[in-house]
């Protein structure tokens, strides 16, 4: 189970009305490499790992959740006093038509999730080098979208999780480490 | 604006029938993750205030990243 509370990981704040931004951060929402596919994929994984990551796994997969609340709240704040007008001139024309001002797991070219995003081959090496690369993906859509705002605000929440991504692939990749490593056992033949 | 110590460049081909104005170079960046395979124990870190800022404990492990819109690319 989960103890929630009720406050963001980190604070975001938006500075700049900027409803096309919006557009693009929900990539992060909904899209293959977002938090969404991120969070499902760890958590899922979790039982079919070696018992010395499962709480890595555990660990980082909830935190991906909290930062799908930071994304949501970001997306939510540069939409929710949009006009329709608006919306049409940001590219959220046809979101608008679907979903009103409802957010949406989909990325920003409009397409729903899929859980064909992500993968459980049941093989601990090939799962967790699936995970470093996901969180590397991550960390490059974060990059692209720091590049398409000039919000200082809104950057510095996305350079936040930016960071998280690169701490989250050298512990991915310090996972690897352990269960490669069978030297501490004793063996008797 | 400092040069980030983890930004990588390259200059690519340019053709002579290129449609647009060629870019000088690209750029990438290769973070502080990719040179420690594990993390020793011990690193100094950071009051848990700038922590926050940061996204991360400790100072080795920490990337900073500039918008390309500031840096004009």
């Amino acid at each position: 189970m989960w103890v929630y509370e009720k406050k963001l990981q980190y604070p975001v704040r938006v500075s700049k009305c900027d409803p096309r931004m919006a557009k693009f951060l929900i990539e992060q929402y909904g899209g293959a490499d977002g938090e969404l596919a991120a969070a499902l994929r760890y958590l899922n994984q979790r039982y079919t790992i070696p018992d010395k990551v499962i709480g890595l796994l555990n660990d980082i997969g909830t935190e991906e959740f909290a930062h799908l609340e930071m994304i949501a709240a970001m997306v939510f704040k540069l939409t929710k006093d949009a006009t329709v007008e608006e919306l049409e001139a940001a590219g959220l024309g046809a979101h608008y038509a679907n979903h009103d001002n409802a957010l949406y797991y989909e990325n920003a070219a409009g397409v729903p999730w899929t859980a064909s995003y992500i993968q459980a081959k049941g093989d601990p090496i090939a799962d967790l080098y699936e995970d470093i690369a996901a969180e590397e993906k991550a960390r490059a859509t974060y990059q692209w979208l720091i590049d398409m705002t000039d919000d200082v605000d809104l950057q510095d929440s996305l350079k936040f999780l930016r960071e998280r991504e690169i701490i989250h692939s050298i512990r991915f990749r310090e996972a690897v480490e352990i269960i490669k490593d069978d030297r501490a056992t004793k063996k008797i033949f | 604006m400092k040069a980030n110590p983890e930004e990588r460049v390259y200059s690519v081909f340019h053709s002579p029938f290129d449609p647009c104005p060629p870019k000088p170079y690209r750029t990438y960046v290769v973070p502080v993750n990719q040179f420690i395979v594990f993390q020793p124990p011990g690193l100094p870190q950071f009051s848990p205030a700038e922590a926050l800022r940061h996204g991360t404990l400790w100072p080795a492990l920490y990337s900073p990243y500039t918008s390309r819109k500031f840096k004009g690319e």
